[in-house]
């Protein structure tokens, strides 16, 4: 207990939280949960050694058995055993030691009440809530795309980088910000770091925010490209959202789960309709769009949905996507579990060591660790963790249930996703991911290339692309870049085997593109919003009119702003003649990593200035890693010769050639693709540059902020004063026995305490 | 643990998931300040719902990658 007193806001709290003593405990006695933890009786002592010895012949199974073909179920097993054992030993550890929650103190949703955005809400449904906020299309692209250096390192990096990284960023994000009366990660920041560190957070926020939706977006470009069938079931989400918005606003308000069945069979009619259209001649043509057609559209969408009211379109989009999330997520782990597909894939690849690999350029240290961002460590997930989520947590200590366990969901759905993409063929999988430049886009292209690779037990033929093709119901898949038609296949593949049969791949790879597009939109909806009020507020600095969000021509402005800054990321990317995904995708994971890296930084300060100098570690080997991934990255990025890793090698290998009076040169074939080159590695090279600064004034701010801490013995943070709880909840998933008990004197004491009751007409 | 209304089993669970309940949260959370369905100052069901879809375009909230 020494060094209690001296912890920051916290020092003084004993007196404050004297509990009403008219009230049932609101807390379990401390002690009384250690004790409880340390009750091994026989049968947890047997429970978790089967899961410990389960999950390591699961992973000696992958990692060390060298055979021709792994089961997909010892994926399963190694990831959910590691999971378990880490959420009961490691997340408790950092809960007793670093975050020390006090179920004695009211949470925002208590104090601050009131009754729309400050609600108590049951754990079980916030774990839900938040794991579908933070769960989007990221943690099914990355996987796919990594998998190209075999499936051993991706495996390792999800379930090893979740336990100590992901998951702790998110808990520790969501806790630090429950205590904060549901503080903003930048607000957070300023508080933290000072003007200089706060500012630099904001800014690299907003940079990375850009960077997140432009390439989010090309993902659905080069899904979309040339595909009636997928152009023509996204485009109808939007009607649909439409309907369903005037359906809640008008005609039956608050009916949430009657408008999202409605929309969910007009989807599915979408998905079914889409292959009728794609047959016909006049479909065919009309929804038959070129990448730039599809990115020009996607521009003027992001435009006009963010400034539409909420209620129009993101709303109703908000409900199909939480609704298709949590039922595709749970149809494809029963789908793994039924299935069980084999995988024939080398654990590592020959691509691992050499960083040639053609799907995402770069070696495994540091570019696996950037290309899987969402699913082992996203930053992104601390502006979620800092948003709504801590607004609506009942009880201090179930922030780790919905942070940490959160998190290791969200793991969970990105090993999922590698193991759908890694049960397609090897050739085919390289077939799609490799860009056109290097396919030429046709299937002969893709044959010659692939089979080139020298690649062991890859045989590729001109039919296995066809007949893929032709079975999903799309004219080709060669070079379908950007991890979503892959993992489509993936699903598809899977899928018809539990219900339909080949018959129904087509539908089924629809339905998954249909389903990582809803995502992705919601997504670049939302994010050009709070890009928006980002902007709105830093102009507002200089103009203040601008601070008024509700200035119609100001907010116009800034929308426009902040989608021509990520439309003309996006057009770049699709234009590209190197190809795009694989010279893009690096940028937007190193600026996951840097939020990431950027949210630790933080939270390292505040644990220095709670003077839990002992326990440090727990952010620092997070931020450490995060730190030096993203920046050998950036420099790899910024500094390599090798111009297929460091833009500006080749922006300056293209402009040499230009110089030298040459037409064409690598994959660019005309003078324009040249210069075109040549204009996209310089502002590909500047944002990292960009990148790069502001997080390493982040991090310096931040250790400058812990060193100062750890030399006084901690310092006040910008935590807020302790205020009594006056309710109790159980604080995991299933009550334990003394919760139960508490919870039995709770229902007891309401039964004599009769609360006002609101007099709710019956719903029908 | 206010348990006005009964919170449990699957059609409570994925009703809550959904959001469905906010509205009867908010009143629960009326009632408890003593002010009732109809009292000056408590949303009707219809502007509780365009109230919460309206203070998103004031405050948007970011959706995951």
């Amino acid at each position: 207990m020494a060094g209690r007193g001296q912890r920051g806001a916290g020092g003084g709290a004993e007196a404050v939280l004297e509990q009403d003593p008219d009230l049932p405990p609101v807390a379990l006695d401390a002690a009384a949960v250690e004790a409880e933890h340390r009750r091994w009786t026989p049968l947890r002592i047997a429970v978790w050694a089967a899961v410990a010895l389960l999950g390591g012949v699961a992973w000696v199974v992958i990692a060390v058995v060298r055979g021709e073909t792994v089961n997909a179920i010892w994926f399963v097993f190694a990831a959910v055993c590691t999971y378990l054992i880490a959420y009961r030993f490691y997340s408790r550890y950092i809960e007793k030691h670093v975050l020390r929650p006090d179920d004695r103190r009211a949470t925002p949703a208590e104090y601050d009440a009131d009754g729309k955005d400050f609600v108590t809400t049951d754990r079980r449904v916030l774990f839900g809530h938040h794991f579908a906020a933070i769960a989007g299309a990221g943690p099914l692209v990355g996987p796919v795309l990594a998998a190209q250096m075999g499936y051993l390192p991706g495996t390792i990096w999800i379930i090893v980088g979740v336990v100590l990284a992901g998951a702790v960023q998110d808990y520790l994000v969501l806790f630090f910000s429950m205590r904060r009366g549901g503080r903003s990660l930048g607000q957070m920041a300023r508080d933290e770091l000072g003007v200089v560190g706060g500012t630099a957070a904001l800014l690299a926020t907003l940079v990375i925010m850009v960077i997140i939706v432009a390439i989010l977006a090309l993902v659905v470009v080069n899904a979309l490209a040339e595909s009636p069938w997928g152009v023509f079931s996204v485009a109808m989400t939007i009607p649909i959202a439409l309907f369903m918005g005037v359906y809640l606003r008008f005609l039956r308000p608050g009916k949430v789960a009657e408008v999202s069945v409605i929309g969910f069979v007009l989807l599915l009619a979408a998905i079914v309709g889409g292959g009728v259209i794609a047959e016909t001649s006049w479909g065919a043509e009309i929804f038959t769009l070129d990448r730039t057609t599809i990115a020009w559209g996607i521009v003027v969408y992001g435009f006009v949905a963010a400034v539409l009211p909420v209620w129009l379109l993101l709303a109703p989009r908000d409900y199909l996507s939480t609704f298709m999330k949590i039922g595709t997520i749970v149809m494809l782990a029963v789908a793994i579990v039924v299935v069980r597909p084999v995988l024939e894939v080398p654990a590592i690849s020959e691509f691992a060591g050499t960083g040639t690999g053609p799907v995402v350029a770069g070696s495994l240290f540091p570019f696996l660790f950037v290309t899987i961002a969402c699913g082992a460590l996203s930053g992104f997930h601390a502006l979620i963790a800092s948003g709504t989520t801590p607004k609506l947590v009942e009880k201090e200590r179930q922030t780790r249930l919905i942070g940490y366990g959160g998190m290791l969901m969200e793991s969970f759905v990105a090993i999922m996703a590698l193991v759908a993409a890694l049960s397609i063929d090897r050739g085919i999988y390289f077939a799609m991911n490799s860009s056109a430049a290097a396919t030429g886009g046709t299937v002969e292209g893709a044959v010659a290339f692939v089979n080139g690779l020298g690649l062991t037990g890859v045989d590729l033929t001109p039919e296995m692309l066809t007949q893929t093709a032709e079975d999903v119901g799309e004219e080709t898949i060669v070079s379908r870049t950007g991890g979503a038609p892959t993992l489509s296949v993936g699903l598809a593949h899977i899928m018809q085997q539990v219900v339909g049969g080949s018959g129904m791949m087509a539908f089924w790879y629809h339905f998954a593109i249909m389903f990582e597009a809803l995502f992705i939109l919601t997504a670049v909806d939302a994010g050009t919003r709070v890009a928006r009020f980002m902007l709105q507020d830093s102009i507002g600095n200089v103009v203040p009119r601008f601070r008024d969000t509700s200035w119609r021509l100001g907010a116009w402005i800034a929308t426009g702003v902040m989608v021509g800054a990520w439309g003309a990321v996006l057009l770049m990317g699709v234009t590209d003649p190197l190809g795009g995904i694989n010279t893009l995708f690096p940028l937007f994971g190193i600026a996951n990593q840097l939020l990431a890296a950027i949210a630790l930084a933080v939270c390292m300060a505040i644990v220095a200035k709670q003077g839990a100098a002992r326990y440090l570690w727990v952010v620092l080997l997070p931020l450490g890693f995060a730190a030096a991934v993203t920046i050998t990255a950036s420099f790899q990025k910024i500094f390599s010769p090798v111009p297929a890793v460091g833009y500006f090698a080749q922006h300056r290998a293209f402009r040499d050639a230009l110089d030298a009076g040459e037409t064409s040169f690598g994959t660019a074939t005309s003078v324009e693709a040249m210069q075109a080159v040549v204009r996209n590695t310089m502002i590909q090279g500047v944002l990292s540059v960009v990148f790069v600064t502001l997080a390493i004034v982040v991090i310096l701010t931040a250790a400058w902020a812990t060193y100062r801490s750890l030399r006084s013995g901690g310092a006040p943070s910008a935590e807020l004063p302790p205020t009594p709880s006056r309710i109790f909840a159980p604080a995991g998933f299933l009550p334990t026995p003394p919760e139960k008990e508490l919870e039995a004197a709770w229902r007891a004491y309401e039964a004599e305490h009769p609360r006002p009751r609101p007099h709710v007409r019956s719903h029908g | 643990m206010s348990g006005a209304t009964r919170r449990r089993g699957l059609g409570w669970f994925l009703r809550a998931l959904l959001r469905e309940d906010a509205y009867e949260r908010y009143l629960e959370h009326e009632a408890a300040h003593g002010r009732r369905p109809g009292d000056p100052g408590v949303l009707s069901e219809r502007a509780f719902w365009r109230d919460r879809t309206d203070r998103q375009d004031r405050e948007p909230q970011g959706r995951c990658c």
